[in-house]
């Protein structure tokens, strides 16, 4: 099986949340994996808080994130927005600006303070998940989607398209 | 290199646009933007910007100054807290780490730190952090005489007309902020936060730490923000907000029932438009406050002013592009700088 | 130990003041008294013309003198102020601003708790220029203030800690008085004269917080180290800074000096203070290293 082949859809409305999740499950065990072994200074900057527990919300996406930073047991799973799993801090904007923010092209303060980014439960480690994010050079979500080849970078375009029309 | 070979930089230009750095990408990416000076601290009390998940280590303090350095521009170093009885040789420590590295100048404030600098490593270079509350020709003046000061960041309290007079009675170059944060209250006297939180801005480098803030979302989209159980402000639902410090809090007052920002409201400084002003009365370098922000904010902004401060050289007027987007409160003011009616 | 009167950090009536220091000079068994306008130029001229009187008055009553300068210096009546005191061979002055330290030019003048002296190096290098005597910023832990300390009795200068009243937090360039009324500071007509122990804000909750006075910020709550006072003094520490505030303050002397001399107990000196500052609210927590509004009783503070 070529890596290509496990690349879904994007997501539909009908689709079952659920369904969604576990389909999505393999593929970001790799990104987190891969973020991991090529990225170690980030994980320095939350070593605090890499055992916490983020639930990260795209407003307009059927499911949510859930993040733990843990470099020896990276964790990054989609969870129903329904059922959220116990976390540290919750992260909650549309699914653009959050792309933005993991790939440091937007401000977070800035799009705290128009509201368009919430987030509650454990400051300090939301805090420090933006500055660890920050320090990487580059573009998380390109890198992730080189993983995937060429359909990889076909997905990324739609959904950049489709979130920033929306 | 040894410890006192700090290389007397060239900071001769006027117009010298000095920016934040809270990581080493945030420094590249200053430094790529066009940033003359960047200005960083490591990850400890040493600096007034020891947040969670910022700032430098050695390593990376090393590596960020030879990125600069290869690229025609300088690295500043801030020890610009004040350490406490007990603990002054981690400040001295971060000095020597600070000279190995090869920074250009160290931004200091407490006379202790300053004296052992100008001591120990008598080639360095020292800015005095606005911290330091210099505000008066005497006070820069005594700073300089004492331990060789060559720049003094000014406090965000004086009119141009005041830097005018100022920049005549001292021997020294002038730094002021431009863009970014608005502090109300003297840098270098606030124990605001310490009172709520047992953490202090000057002993600890921190201002309504994080890990003291909460907020809380109501189901009508109000949003309240606590500190250290505290509350110090409420917004509706559509309302922009600020950071969550004292000085940018809402309380009454017993004439005052219905709620008001008894300091200021959340707004940030922009001087973009009084660069040329500025340069006239003898300002030397333009400060970007924002090591907190990120690499976003110091993109935008350095280029912003980039162009502006090349505009100006060229004979025209400042370009800005609009950097309102970024501003807390989504509010821009000129505060002190325009009129004493600030005061 | 020493127990030291600090200066008045509101706007208090002329009057008022001359009636408060002739009761202090008869009455509060303190050793040193601070006077001088610290946070509003604007304020100054309204007791200088008693100052001379005032001075004479608790020098009779035994009493040694110090006259303090601003701790805020940007404007011109503000350098001149600072650069007089500073010209002054008697009394003695306390400076708060780096401003006065290049006017005194190393004569022997005492440090005030505004000029930040937090650690051992700033305490050697502003003794070798003349200081004499340092009053440490109010938010200094026990462990620092310790140290401090010491080396204030290896450098032959005095160490002096606020052990009551408001905590002074933060000062600006902007009058917060003024604000509230909707004024400017140039135009602020005095409105702080109007609370004589500062303006209260409380939270959108209902929580007081802080006090307004003037450029300055204060704590809703009382600094009161009674407990503390023979840790204290244990530690080497010279002199007890009081704070005047809006309450019977001979009385609060008397209990600090009662405390010190170890006439009474902390819960007794506690419970008498309590009484005179009815309705107001105490705290201990910066000594503690704690939020300063907190109020922490300290099992090894007790001696």
């Amino acid at each position: 099986m070529t890596e290509t082949h496990m690349i879904p859809a994007p997501p539909r409305r009908l689709m079952p949340a659920g369904l969604i999740c576990a389909a999505l499950r393999p593929i970001l065990d790799r990104v987190v994996r891969r973020i991991a072994r090529h990225h170690p200074d980030m994980f320095a900057r939350i070593a605090p808080y890499q055992r916490a527990d983020f639930v990260i919300v795209p407003a307009e996406l059927p499911f949510a994130l859930h993040l733990r930073p843990d470099p020896k047991a990276p964790l990054l799973r989609a969870v129903p927005r329904n059922r959220l799993p116990h976390h540290d801090a919750r992260i909650e904007g549309r699914f653009h600006l959050l792309l933005e923010l993991v790939d440091g092209e937007s401000d977070g303060d800035a799009a705290f303070f128009a509201r368009d980014l919430v987030i509650s439960g454990n400051t300090e480690a939301v805090v420090s998940l933006r500055n660890a994010l920050d320090d990487v050079d580059g573009s998380i979500a390109q890198e992730t989607a080189d993983l995937f080849g060429p359909p990889g970078r076909a997905i990324l375009a739609v959904l950049r398209r489709r979130s920033k029309r929306q | 290199m040894t410890d006192t070979e700090m290389t007397d930089t060239d900071f001769s230009t006027a117009g010298e646009l000095v920016c934040p750095a809270g990581t080493p990408a945030a420094l590249r990416t200053a430094v790529d933007a066009g940033a003359d000076t960047v200005y960083c601290g490591f990850r400890d009390a040493t600096n007034a910007r020891n947040f969670p998940g910022l700032n430098f280590t050695p390593e990376e303090l090393q590596s960020s100054v030879a990125y600069a350095h290869a690229r025609g521009a300088r690295v500043l170093l801030a020890l610009n807290t004040y350490p406490p009885a007990g603990k002054v040789a981690l400040w001295r420590d971060a000095a020597a780490i600070g000279m190995r590295s090869g920074v250009d100048a160290f931004i200091v404030a407490d006379m202790g730190v300053a004296r052992h600098i100008a001591e120990t490593h008598p080639g360095a270079r020292l800015h005095l952090s606005v911290q330091a509350a210099a505000s008066s020709p005497e006070a820069i003046r005594y700073y300089c005489q004492n331990f060789g000061v060559r720049r003094v960041v000014l406090p965000r309290i004086l009119t141009i007309p005041e830097i005018r007079k100022i920049k005549s009675e001292i021997p020294c170059e002038i730094e002021t902020f431009v863009f970014g944060n608005h502090g109300l209250m003297v840098e270098g006297r606030c124990s605001l936060t310490n009172w709520l939180t047992g953490l202090s801005t000057n002993m600890d480098g921190v201002c309504s730490p994080a890990a003291d803030v909460t907020y809380e979302r109501a189901a009508d989209g109000s949003m309240r923000s606590r500190l250290a159980g505290f509350t110090i402000d409420s917004f509706a639902p559509d309302e922009n907000a600020g950071y969550p410090t004292i000085c940018k809090g809402r309380y009454t007052a017993p004439h005052r029932t219905e709620g008001f920002y008894a300091f200021e409201e959340p707004i940030s400084l922009n001087l973009g438009r009084m660069l040329p002003d500025l340069m006239a009365a003898g300002v030397h370098a333009f400060k970007i406050e924002g090591r907190q922000r990120s690499k976003s904010y110091v993109r935008s902004v350095v280029r912003a002013f980039r162009r502006a401060v090349d505009s100006i050289r060229a004979g025209g007027e400042p370009d800005l592009a609009d950097l309102v987007a970024l501003t807390e409160g989504q509010k821009e003011t000129q505060g002190a700088f325009q009129t004493k009616k600030w005061r | 130990m020493e127990l030291t009167l600090g200066p008045i950090a509101y706007h208090w009536p002329a009057e008022r003041k001359r009636d408060f220091y002739a009761a202090i000079a008869d009455e509060a068994p303190v050793g040193t008294v601070y006077l001088g306008e610290v946070i509003c130029s604007k304020r100054a001229p309204f007791f200088e013309r008693e100052l001379p009187a005032t001075i004479d008055r608790l020098r009779r009553a035994g009493k040694r003198v110090v006259l303090c300068t601003l701790a805020e210096v940007m404007l011109p009546r503000e350098r001149q102020a600072t650069a007089g005191l500073a010209a002054l061979d008697d009394p003695e002055i306390e400076i708060n601003n780096a401003a006065g330290l290049l006017a005194r030019e190393g004569r022997p003048h005492r440090i005030g708790p505004f000029l930040n002296a937090y650690n051992e190096a700033t305490m050697a290098w502003l003794a070798e220029q003349g200081a004499t005597h340092v009053c440490l910023p109010t938010e200094m832990p026990s462990e620092a203030i310790a140290i401090a300390a010491q080396a204030g009795r290896d450098l032959g200068v005095g160490v002096e800690v606020q052990v009551f009243g408001r905590a002074p937090l933060a000062v600006s360039a902007r009058c917060y008085h003024a604000r509230a009324h909707g004024r400017t500071k140039d135009n602020c007509q005095f409105i702080c004269e109007a609370d004589p122990d500062g303006m209260p804000l409380t939270t959108r909750d209902g929580q007081p917080i802080l006090r307004v006075n003037g450029i300055q910020t204060q704590s809703e709550s009382y600094v009161e180290l009674l407990q503390e006072l023979p840790a204290i003094a244990a530690m080497g520490v010279s002199h007890a800074r009081l704070l005047p505030q809006d309450v019977d303050m001979v009385a609060v002397c008397g209990v600090f000096a009662d405390r010190i001399a170890g006439r009474i107990e902390a819960a007794e000196a506690q419970g008498r203070l309590a009484e005179v500052c009815s309705g107001r609210g105490f705290s201990n927590g910066f000594f503690h290293g704690a939020a300063g509004y907190r109020r922490i009783q300290a099992a090894a503070a007790t001696g």
